[in-house]
């Protein structure tokens, strides 16, 4: 079942032309990693699919639900899309499971003795269930990291962006991150990932796309478009990163 | 003539400092409440209030207090309405402290990362909820040091009520000067007076901002 369906989708900032006609079809449990220069167009493609940016043109469709500026509340967009940020941007003023219950206690309105259950759960997964009651501050990048995804996990999405997760954290501290997504992912979590991390895309994803200048410029499963690019940018691209 | 003891001046000075005290305490609570509601006022998305807002600090911030403190007084009278000198400095010192203040804490607003907004959207938190769970706390936290931090100014603004004839600190210490005629005595408690109201707040804004810094919010 294809859960997110992208149709030509234009986005421009000012004169600049950032997404120039995407076209991307994710199927339910399927995990893609979008890879590309900085300034291709990735991070923007992903900020579209929650509305942190509204698409000039073109279609949007989330589990059949059309996605335009005012077509689904906060609330009811939170239901099918999760996100974790680069800066992880967890709420600095509340405790591990604070961070984690709050969106389900406020915004669903769920019983906070369930919610809290569901949080020692996430953060278990994450295996961050000791941390329940730390700050933030207290803990090191990766595990903010981890507490971001079980905060984002305990909203339930039907498929989770990753924007560039492991871009702020010690290389040190990369590997554990990967790691949870791994698991996500092998539990069957829908994850849609913009990533410089090249081993990761090629081991766990299903898919990688490759944008340049604003538009898909090549996709495929990972090892044939690792090991047998087509176009010469992504030759250069790969070239470059590896 | 009567003479002066040391004691008689620190005592009639002891008294007057009350009244900088209560005039201090009216300016701060007053200047909080209308500093709120201009801060609100400054985050609505009507236009005409932000522009409303916008213009009333920066004619308060952009003018002396001496003068705000004048217009006031001279004007009310000018308009047939003569006001003592009690209700022209609380208003004045009032209008003054909620400019400053509103700005202030519009800066603490502003001051929370963009990213916490974006965290609590996609959480699927609305306006009121981000700003009730996420953005306020962080910005209420913030806001603390500055805001004991401007409480020294407003301290130090009462003295200007003197010149209307508001007898509080400066005031009781310049009719002293003119009964005893020994300045440098007298202005010396006057600003010892004042320094040991306004020291032990700059403390405390000091220590406030330290523990903020240890929470990791800076």
């Amino acid at each position: 079942m294809t859960l997110v369906c992208v149709n030509n989708v234009h986005k421009a900032f000012g004169d600049l032309q950032v997404l120039k006609g995407i076209d991307l079809n994710v199927a339910q449990g399927e995990v893609v990693a979008i890879i590309g220069r900085s300034g291709s167009g990735k991070s923007t493609l992903l900020r579209c699919l929650n509305q942190l940016e509204q698409h000039d043109s073109g279609e949007i469709t989330i589990a059949e639900q059309q996605l335009d500026a005012g077509s689904m509340s906060p609330k009811e967009l939170s239901e099918n899309v999760g996100m974790v940020f680069q800066s992880f941007n967890l709420f600095p003023h509340k405790t591990v499971g604070d961070n984690v219950c709050l969106a389900p206690v406020v915004v669903r309105g769920e019983a906070r003795a369930d919610v809290e259950k569901v949080a020692r759960e996430v953060l278990d997964k994450v295996g961050l269930a000791d941390k329940y009651d730390a700050y933030p501050a207290q803990l090191s990048g990766g595990q903010q990291q981890r507490v971001a995804i079980a905060r984002a996990l305990a909203m339930r999405p039907k498929v989770l962006l990753c924007d560039e997760v492991t871009s702020a954290l010690d290389p040190e501290l990369v590997g554990e991150v990967l790691r949870v997504l791994e698991a996500l992912a092998a539990e069957g979590m829908t994850l849609i990932l913009v990533t410089h991390e090249m081993g990761f895309a090629r081991d766990v994803a299903d898919r990688v796309v490759f944008m340049h200048q604003g538009r898909i410029h090549e996709e495929g499963e990972p090892a044939e478009l690792f090991s047998n690019p087509k176009t010469p940018e992504l030759k250069q691209f790969i070239s470059a990163v590896l | 003539m009567i003479e002066f003891t040391l004691w008689d001046i620190v005592r009639n000075l002891l008294l007057a400092a009350r009244w900088t005290v209560v005039l201090s305490l009216i300016a701060f609570v007053g200047g909080a409440t209308v500093g709120l509601v201009l801060t609100f006022m400054r985050l609505s998305s009507r236009r005409w209030l932000q522009r409303f807002t916008s213009l009333y600090v920066d004619l308060f911030q952009g003018t002396p207090l001496l003068m705000q403190l004048f217009l006031i007084f001279f004007g009310a009278a000018a308009m047939g309405h003569p006001i003592s000198a009690w209700w022209a400095a609380s208003i004045a010192l009032t209008l003054f402290t909620s400019a400053f203040l509103c700005d202030i804490w519009r800066g603490c607003l502003e001051a929370v990362a963009k990213g916490q907004w974006h965290a609590a959207r996609v959480l699927g938190m609305n306006y009121f909820q981000t700003m009730r769970h996420v953005i306020l706390p962080q910005a209420l936290q913030l806001s603390i040091p500055p805001t004991v931090g401007f409480s020294v100014q407003v301290i130090k603004g009462t003295a200007l009520a003197s010149i209307i004839g508001f007898v509080e600190l400066t005031k009781a210490g310049t009719m002293l000067n003119n009964a005893t005629f020994e300045p440098f005595t007298i202005f010396t408690l006057v600003a010892l007076f004042y320094f040991a109201l306004c020291y032990p707040l700059s403390c405390y804004a000091r220590h406030l901002e330290k523990k903020l810094y240890d929470a990791g919010l800076r």
